[in-house]
C-alpha cells in the first residue's frame, strides 16, 4: 500500500518546550490510531497533520492532495441552530442553500440527532455538541478525517454508535487518523496504531500486535494500565 | 440651593411640555450622534475585524495607532474636520461647513476609532476561540472575519453604544464644524455649553436630564439585549 501521507523528521517547539520531536512515519492504512498518555502530543501532532501548526522542523507531505476535515477534542460552536452549524462548512464550499440544507440534515440524522436541527448549538449538551462536530466534518465528505477523541465526553452508548458510525465512514472509504483514550475502541477500529510518548513516536504497529506483542516496555506499561 | 430647584423644576416643566423648540434640538442630537454612529459602525467592525484575524504588514502599527486615537480629544477632530470642510480645504467646495452633515463627519471621525478598537478586542476573543475550526473548515481571513462578526453581534451592540455615548456627549467637535446656529446645528450639548455661559439654567438643566435619560435608556436596552441574547445563543 502507498502511504497517503508522510511525515519527516517533523519537530515542534513552543516556547523552547519540544512538543514535538523527530516524528517520521509513513500513514497508509484507512484507519490508523493514535494512542499515548495526556501531554503525549497526540491533539498537537493532529494539528500538524491537518496543517493548523507550522512545523518548527520536517514536513508534512502530502503525496496526493486530499480534502481534509477535522472534529476537535473540544467542539467549537458558531452561535447559531446546530443545523447552521453544519451547513456553515457546506457554505464555504459554495454548496447552493437548498442542497446545504438537505445535506447538513442528512449528516445530523447520521449522527442520530436530527430532532436537535433547530437548537442552538451553544445550549445542546457536550457530548451532543460532539457528535454535531462528528456530523459537520462528515457533511463535508472529506477524503481524510482526523477525529480527536471524537467519543471522549459521550456516555458508553452514544459512545458505541459514533463508533460504529466512525467505522462505516471509513468503510465507505475515507481514510481515519483518530487518538483515543479507549482501548477497546482501538482495538475495535484500528488497522495500525501510533503510540506516543513525549512527542515521540515510540512505535508504528498494526492493531493485533501492538495488543498482543507491544515492541516497546512503555506501550506495555500503558496498555496494562489503561485497561 | 433654591435657585438651582426652581431651574430644575422649569426644567421638568419644559420636559413636560414638550417645547418645539427644545424636541428640534433634541431631535437633531440623536440624528447626528447616530447616523454618526451608523457610520462610524460600518467603518470600524469590519476593520476592527481584518485587524484581529488579517495578516497583512501594518497590522500592528494600525492597532496601535487606533488605539491611540481612541482617545482624541474632540476639540482637536474638530479643528482638523473644520480645516478640511473650510472654503479653503480640500472638500471645501461641497459646502458642507456649519451643516449638521459636518457635525456627522466630525463625529464619525470621533467615534469610528473607538468602535475599531472595541470591536477588535472582542474579535480577538471569538478568534482565539473559533480559529482552528475556521481554518479548518476552509474559512479565508476576510471570510473568517465577517462569521466573527455575526457571532459577537450582542458584544458588538457595546462597542456601538460606547460609540453612540461618546457621540452624544460631546461638545468640542460639533461646536466648532457645526457653529452652533439656533435652529440649524444647536444640539444638547452645545446648547448646555450656551445657555449655561448665558444664565438660563433651566433650559440648559432640562437638556441635561434629557441627555442623562437617553444614555441611561440606551446603556439598558443594551443590556437587556446581551442578557436576553446570552441565555437564547449561549
Ligand atoms: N502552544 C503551546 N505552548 C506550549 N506548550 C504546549 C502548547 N500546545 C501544547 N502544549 C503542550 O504540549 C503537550 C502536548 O499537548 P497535546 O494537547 O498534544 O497532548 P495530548 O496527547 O493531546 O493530550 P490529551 O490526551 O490530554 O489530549 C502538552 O504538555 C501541552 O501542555
Ligand atoms: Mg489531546
Amino acid at each position: 500500500m502507498a502511504p497517503w501521507l508522510r511525515l519527516e523528521a517533523l519537530g515542534l517547539t513552543e516556547n523552547g518546550v519540544r512538543i514535538v520531536e523527530d516524528v517520521s512515519l509513513k500513514v497508509s492504512h484507512g484507519r490508523t490510531l493514535i494512542l499515548g498518555p495526556n501531554g503525549a502530543g497526540k491533539s498537537t501532532l493532529l494539528r500538524l497533520m491537518h496543517g493548523l501548526l507550522r512545523p518548527s522542523a520536517g514536513h508534512v507531505v502530502w503525496p496526493r492532495a486530499l480534502m481534509q476535515a477535522m472534529v476537535f477534542q473540544r467542539p467549537v460552536m458558531l452561535r447559531a441552530t446546530a443545523l447552521a452549524n453544519i451547513e456553515y462548512g457546506l457554505k464555504l464550499r459554495g454548496i447552493p442553500a437548498e442542497a446545504r440544507r438537505r445535506q447538513a440534515l442528512a449528516a445530523l440524522t447520521r449522527v442520530g440527532l436530527p430532532e436537535l436541527a433547530a437548537r442552538q448549538a451553544r445550549r445542546c449538551s457536550g457530548g451532543e455538541q460532539q457528535r454535531i462536530a462528528l456530523a459537520r466534518a462528515w457533511a463535508l465528505a472529506p477524503q481524510v478525517l482526523f477525529l480527536d477523541e471524537p467519543t471522549a465526553s459521550l456516555d458508553p452508548h452514544s459512545s458505541r454508535e459514533v463508533e460504529r458510525i466512525i467505522g462505516e465512514i471509513a468503510e465507505a472509504g475515507t481514510k481515519i487518523v483518530m487518538t483515543t483514550h479507549n482501548l477497546g475502541q482501538a482495538r475495535r477500529l484500528a488497522d495500525e496504531v501510533i503510540y506516543l510518548e513525549e512527542g515521540r513516536v515510540l512505535e508504528q504497529t498494526p492493531v493485533d500486535e501492538f495488543f498482543r506483542r507491544p515492541r516497546t516496555s512503555a506501550a506495555t506499561t500503558f496498555i496494562r494500565d489503561e485497561r | 440651593m433654591n435657585e438651582i430647584s426652581a431651574s430644575l423644576a422649569l426644567a421638568l416643566d419644559l420636559v413636560a411640555g414638550g417645547e418645539s423648540r427644545l424636541a428640534a434640538i433634541v431631535l437633531l442630537s440623536l440624528k447626528v450622534s447616530l447616523g454618526a454612529t451608523l457610520m462610524a459602525c460600518a467603518l470600524g467592525m469590519p476593520l476592527g475585524a481584518l485587524l484581529s484575524v488579517g495578516r497583512f504588514p501594518g497590522r500592528r502599527v494600525l492597532i496601535v495607532l487606533f488605539n491611540g486615537l481612541m482617545g482624541l480629544p474632540p476639540v482637536v477632530v474638530g479643528l482638523l474636520v473644520y480645516l478640511l470642510l473650510s472654503r479653503a480645504g480640500p472638500l471645501g467646495q461641497f459646502g458642507l461647513l456649519f451643516t449638521p452633515t459636518a457635525m456627522v463627519i466630525a463625529q464619525t471621525v470621533l467615534v469610528a476609532p473607538i468602535i475599531a478598537a472595541l470591536t477588535r478586542q472582542v474579535i480577538d476573543d471569538e478568534w482565539r476561540e473559533h480559529r482552528e475550526q475556521l481554518r479548518s473548515l476552509g474559512a479565508s481571513r476576510p471570510r473568517a472575519a465577517r462569521t466573527l462578526l455575526w457571532n459577537a453581534r450582542f458584544a458588538l451592540t457595546t462597542a456601538a453604544l460606547a460609540g453612540f455615548g461618546r457621540a452624544i456627549a460631546e461638545v468640542g467637535a460639533v461646536m466648532i464644524v457645526g457653529g452652533n446656529i439656533d435652529g440649524v446645528t444647536r444640539v444638547m450639548t452645545t446648547t448646555i455649553a450656551l445657555e449655561t455661559s448665558k444664565g438660563d439654567l433651566p433650559l440648559a438643566l432640562a437638556l441635561g436630564v434629557i441627555l442623562i435619560t437617553v444614555v441611561l435608556t440606551l446603556n439598558a436596552g443594551a443590556y437587556l439585549l446581551r442578557q436576553w441574547a446570552e441565555r437564547r445563543w449561549g
